[in-house]
């Protein structure tokens, strides 16, 4: 791994955007006053095809379900929160219910998943987004969990129609995958085979899941691991097939537990195929607080950090 | 068409949205009968360059109605000139018509979602933008209410129209003063709305009475005369329900029905 220059997904998929820009001349990128270093290359280089909408934004929705409406791809920007609540009625009309009825290519770029902006507090962390923007049926839900991941989303995202929603990390994460990493087909990786216990996690819960299982290895739990990347529409039959050889499943989220997000997804797909592996899901639990703290001790505090959870699956599964 | 002509059309149409009403008097008819003029005008008078056996033809003008649910007189319009046919009038609100009483971008001629106020000057915006990076010819017209303009998402959009400078943008304002519950300058007043929008660097043109067909006329006349880089606007005053006694500038216009006897009675009045 050496030698890999570590960098913000948001980079290595604002990188890949621009490198595309170049040939594909239908490529718009639309942003609310939300920028990077890399950003500003795109700004410069390609003019005609780059719009700060200011902080707006029901605008710029408004202006990205315009321009796809033309014809043009559009990457839309902003910070997480804002992107997908500030204008949820927005992308529910014109993305979601429009894209049902005319050809729209459209992809939300939210970065700032769960506490990724950490000492900003709540308004800027974002506990909600996986369960809303999974309730429009039509809206795909992808989540990276490093900068590889992220930069394979942009052809996916291109080359595919529709609305879709990236949830990215706002922090510099350790690297999981190898350069090149290419998007797998079924929508998830499972980094780990085991037969006790399979963990399902995404985006930053992916790097406290790799911790964990090490953890329960060394108490003698056989551990699995599968890294989710599109939340909303993975495989059913392959997840299935994935998760059936386990005696117990449990979901690691950073967003609001049981309130619709990732553990709702797949309680659902547990309950439809009646698997017969016992379930756990965890995510933040507490409602919405005030502390202020590191990452990982804001996690310990809500339930989602590595100590607790590995306390309670222990507890669990013994 | 000649003035003579859209005159009688625009009778045509109003008959047509009563007799509508009367089918499905779940309809929004009040808000329907303030924009009669302004759509024959847009779509009879040659301002609109459209096909209707291609709806999409990409060299077409955008007609994007925001006030979706107040557009019912746009169904024997769109029949009229070909969209679908004039028989699916009869069909309205029922079961397996593709016309509702809200109408959806299922409808031949319809561009956008509409009915959920405040969304159509934004997508028309961004339609515009995309039209001048295509280095289209191609104009945007977006038919607003009054009333929505209160949502917050218009004025980002008339500030981003500005900036971009979309001359190809035109906004018409079916300003028939009232909205669900009472006259808008008694809920939120827009004070001088003429003044507002200049200030936010529009070229505004108000149209004394829409209802007649000469001054909208002129209207759009003055809008194309502009030559400066800058989204045009045209506040067309009109009356909520007009031409309907009783229901014609009524507080509660928007959520009332008319009883079918009266519109056989104003039907047969005005023919």
């Amino acid at each position: 791994m050496e030698g890999i220059k570590l960098r913000a997904m948001r980079d290595s998929l604002l990188e890949r955007i621009h490198q595309l820009m170049k040939d594909d001349d239908k490529l718009y990128f639309v942003t609310a006053d939300f920028g990077s270093p890399v950003l500003d290359r795109v700004r410069d280089n390609y003019p005609k095809r780059f719009i700060n909408v200011g902080i707006a934004e029901q605008n710029l929705i408004n202006i990205s379900a315009g321009l796809a409406l033309e014809g043009y791809k559009v990457f839309a920007y902003a910070i997480a929160p804002f992107i997908t609540m500030r204008c949820f009625e927005q992308i529910r009309v014109n993305l979601a219910l429009l894209s049902n009825a005319r050809k729209m290519n459209v992809t939300l770029i939210g970065v700032g998943a769960g506490y990724s902006y950490v000492v900003s507090g709540p308004t800027h962390q974002c506990y909600e987004d996986i369960s809303l923007m999974r309730s429009m049926p039509n809206v795909r839900v992808l989540s990276p969990s490093d900068q590889f991941v992220s930069e394979s989303l942009v052809s996916e995202c291109v080359a595919t129609e529709g609305i879709k929603y990236l949830r990215l990390d706002a922090q510099v994460l350790p690297q999981i995958y190898e350069e090149g990493f290419s998007f797998p087909r079924n929508g998830f990786i499972e980094k780990e085979h085991g037969s006790d216990l399979c963990v399902i996690s995404t985006g930053y819960m992916t790097h406290t899941a790799e911790a964990l299982i090490v953890q329960l290895k060394g108490v003698g739990v056989s551990c699995g691991l599968v890294d989710l990347i599109d939340i909303s529409h993975f495989s059913d039959k392959m997840m299935i097939e994935t998760l059936e050889n386990y005696k117990y499943v449990v979901s690691l989220e950073e967003g609001f537990a049981g309130r619709g997000g990732l553990d709702s997804r797949i309680l659902n797909l547990i309950n439809s195929y009646s698997l017969k592996c016992e379930y756990k899901n965890f995510g933040v639990e507490g409602g919405y607080q005030f502390e202020i703290g590191d990452r990982q001790s804001l996690h310990e505090l809500v339930g989602i950090g590595m100590n607790v959870l590995f306390k309670k699956i222990k507890k669990w599964i013994e | 068409m000649k003035l003579a002509e859209l005159q009688e059309k625009a009778s045509w149409v109003w008959k047509e949205t009563l007799k509508i009403h009367k089918r499905s008097p779940e309809t929004r008819v009040a808000s329907s009968l303030s924009p009669v003029e302004i759509f024959v005008a847009l779509y009879y008078s040659g301002i609109l360059l459209f096909k209707p056996e291609e709806p999409y033809w990409e060299a077409r003008d955008r007609c994007i109605i925001s006030k979706g649910h107040g557009s019912l007189c746009m169904y024997p319009i769109l029949a009229d000139l070909g969209f679908f046919d004039l028989s699916e009038l009869e069909n309205i609100c029922k079961a397996g018509s593709f016309l509702g009483g809200i109408p959806d971008p299922i409808i031949p001629g319809y561009e956008t979602i509409n009915g959920s106020l405040g969304h159509g000057a934004g997508v028309g915006a961004g339609i515009a933008k995309a039209l001048k990076t295509k280095g289209s010819k191609s104009k945007v017209y977006v038919v607003v209410g009054d009333g929505e303009l209160h949502e917050g998402a218009n004025w980002e959009a008339f500030m981003f129209a500005t900036q971009h400078q979309l001359d190809n943008l035109t906004v018409i304002v079916d300003n028939n003063a009232i909205c669900m519950l009472g006259q808008t300058e008694d809920v939120v007043s827009h004070l001088d709305l003429k003044k507002k929008l200049e200030a936010f660097g529009w070229f505004v043109v108000n149209a004394s009475d829409g209802h007649n067909m000469q001054c909208l006329l002129e209207a759009f006349d003055l809008v194309k005369s502009d030559q400066q880089k800058r989204p045009k606007i045209i506040i067309a005053n009109t009356k909520k329900g007009r031409g309907v006694p009783g229901l014609e500038g009524a507080d509660l216009s928007h959520v009332t029905a008319i009883n079918p006897d009266q519109i056989d009675m104003l039907i047969s009045e005005k023919f």
